[in-house]
């Protein structure tokens, strides 16, 4: 399709990304998610999971959400350089998400992971498959991480021992308006990958079919009472 | 002595209720309690409130508790006073307002246990917990529940042969409890495949102190339960609209604060003590009980505790674990409301939270698929420290 020479200027300069391999992995209920990189095609799906977290505060998904929803936005409209957004889904209904960008081929920017299906680990999952889409798939050898909530914080900061690079700034600094910048090295992550990073590859055509299509969550832990 | 008797229980679901006033978490399962009785209107005619709590000051930087909830039910000028005793503080707070109503001193006490956790990390909470160790010869050497419960396994292990699948069963089946239960923290159910047999399971049921894993240790939670007890003798006992469930027995026993002091550091001197007090009060033995709570803060107390109240033979709990005995439709149930591994455990309202449920499971009045059938005595065990407190209490039909 012939792209409009101004829309062309707007675009950001892309670099050819590796793709995610998909794996699944069965959630301590038993339930099998299914991670893998979501299509253009599904930003619906992902924009309407995302939406209604926009207005809850509590652990500060308010604020996850709004700007996950511009990253996702930004993502299918072109205005962001090399994002990749990973999804776990269970029987096809989005669990979780998490998007991140690939800067350079030495570094990857983490931006947000989202959880849906809480309790069963399920953001902390897919966070580590991100980690494993900037290190072990494109070949990053540092990603650059920041916490926007305590939940957060206590997931990547303190559990991957992350490496605190905030007194490098402004030399060192995450995208996400200034906050400490950690950053996992390639050494911490072989210090943790066996422990936090799992899933099976290759995912049987089963599995594969059941998340082939999103279906948005018909109920969120986040929002009481809330039905899709 | 009078015989006391329970009737009224309030219980809020527990979980993340950080955003929520201490005092005011305590209110909503305090008033719970009340309605169930039917005395809320009349809430100024009770002679006492005794509150369990185990760590405000340090989790809530708030102090005098029983003040903030006597003031929030607008109940003053009625007594109210805080008992604490780590994360028997819900159980010892039962006693207390047991001896008040046994002595004839009151006639109706309103009993309130909770703890908002969440306030803080859950590493500073976890740090804030150790502070009821041994100050010098566990809290200063780094010592954490979690260590302790992971070294106890070890010991237990080594000794009589349990394994991490062992523990994994117990998880499947407190689970499968507090999957029901409306008040549960974790109303989640999982799989020996997911957590133990499993591919993905080592990462997926992660080490939290080894061999303890997630799903041998139970939540950080926040929440409350509260009971109103009456004196049955007394004609304010036909105040209330439900019928009472009594207090057959209830007592406490003591162990060495420094658990190295100890001569078998797997016997748990204090809870057999307690259960054995408990029993003799009650004039039951432990093939009387029908179900039981037992604290769970880490999978292998349910084992270790289950063995000194007399349910199983010292090393062989384990054993029935795998037979199913423990289920809710096995020979003698354990934690049918999840335990404190699936319904979680704000540790000042554990042991009124444990209470809740044998009054829920006597009245018949649990959630279907965790009903126990035809239950006639119920027990509990709410353990302090690391076993150096511990209140045992069994509760009757009559």
């Amino acid at each position: 399709m012939a792209i409009d020479a101004m829309e062309q200027k707007l675009r950001p300069p892309e670099i050819p990304l590796k793709p995610y391999p998909p794996k699944v992995i069965t959630l301590a209920s038993g339930e099998k998610m299914v991670v893998r990189e979501a299509k253009r095609e599904e930003v619906g799906a992902l924009l309407g999971t995302i939406y209604p977290l926009i207005g809850v505060p509590a652990d500060f998904y308010d604020i996850v959400a709004v700007r996950m929803y511009g990253e996702i936005l930004g993502w299918y409209r072109r205005r962001v350089a090399n994002e990749f957004v990973l999804v776990g889904a269970i029987d096809g209904e989005i669990a979780g998400i998490v998007t991140s960008r690939h800067v350079t081929p030495k570094l990857g920017m983490s931006l947000h992971t989202l959880t849906i299906k809480r309790g069963l680990r399920v953001g902390a999952q897919l966070f580590a498959a991100k980690m494993e889409h900037h290190l072990d798939i494109l070949g990053e050898e540092e990603v650059y991480i920041v916490a926007e909530s305590p939940n957060g914080f206590k997931r990547w900061m303190i559990e991957y021992e992350l490496e605190d690079r905030s007194s490098q700034f402004p030399e060192v600094r995450h995208e996400l308006g200034g906050v400490p910048t950690y950053v996992l090295t390639r050494s911490l992550w072989e210090a943790v990958r066996d422990v936090k990073c799992t899933g099976t590859r290759p995912v049987s055509d089963t599995d594969l079919k059941a998340s082939a299509k999103l279906v948005m969550p018909r109920e969120y832990p986040q929002i009481p009472g809330f039905k899709r | 002595m009078s015989r006391v008797g329970v009737v009224g229980i309030g219980h809020t679901k527990f979980g993340n209720l950080s955003q929520y006033d201490l005092g005011d978490v305590m209110a909503y399962a305090a008033t719970d309690a009340l309605k169930d009785a039917g005395f809320l209107e009349r809430r100024k005619e009770i002679d006492q409130v005794i509150v369990g709590n185990m760590a405000s000051g340090l989790f809530c930087h708030q102090s005098a508790v029983a003040s903030s909830v006597i003031s929030k039910m607008d109940m003053e000028p009625v007594p109210a006073e805080l008992v604490e005793n780590g994360p028997a503080s819900g159980a010892s707070a039962i006693k207390i307002g047991y001896m008040a109503v046994a002595s004839g001193m009151a006639d109706i006490v309103l009993v309130i246990g909770g703890e908002v956790m969440r306030k803080v990390t859950g590493w500073t909470g976890t740090e804030y917990v150790a502070t009821m160790l041994h100050p010098e010869a566990e809290y200063d050497m780094g010592l954490t529940l979690p260590g302790f419960g992971g070294m106890f396994t070890r010991m237990y292990m080594e000794k009589y042969g349990l394994t991490e699948r062992d523990l994994a069963l117990l998880a499947v089946k407190n689970h499968a409890n507090g999957a029901k239960n409306k008040y549960a923290h974790i109303q989640a159910e999982c799989t020996i495949e997911a957590i133990a047999d499993g591919p993905e399971a080592n990462v997926v049921n992660t080490y939290v102190a080894e061999p303890l894993r997630m799903y041998s240790t139970c939540p950080v939670s926040d929440g409350a339960a509260a009971l109103l007890l009456v004196n049955m003798d007394s004609p304010k006992a036909k105040l209330f609209s439900k019928k009472p469930v009594r207090i057959a027995g209830i007592a406490s026993a003591t162990d060495t604060h420094c658990v190295h002091n100890r001569k078998d550091p797997l016997k748990l001197e204090a809870v057999r003590i307690a259960a054995e007090k408990a029993y003799a009060m009650a004039g039951l033995s432990p093939k009387d009980i029908s179900f039981a709570e037992l604290h769970d803060a880490f999978s292998i107390l349910e084992l270790a505790i289950s063995e000194e109240v007399g349910f199983f033979e010292r090393g062989k709990s384990f054993l029935a674990v795998r037979k199913g005995e423990t289920a809710i439709d096995g020979r003698l149930p354990i934690n049918t409301s999840g335990g404190l591994k699936s319904k979680g455990h704000p540790v000042g309202a554990t042991g009124t939270s444990q209470a809740v449920e044998l009054v829920r499971q006597l009245r018949g009045e649990a959630e279907l698929g965790r009903q126990v059938t035809d239950p006639k005595y119920g027990m509990a065990v709410n353990f302090g420290g690391f076993g150096n407190n511990v209140v045992a209490m069994i509760f009757a039909k009559d």
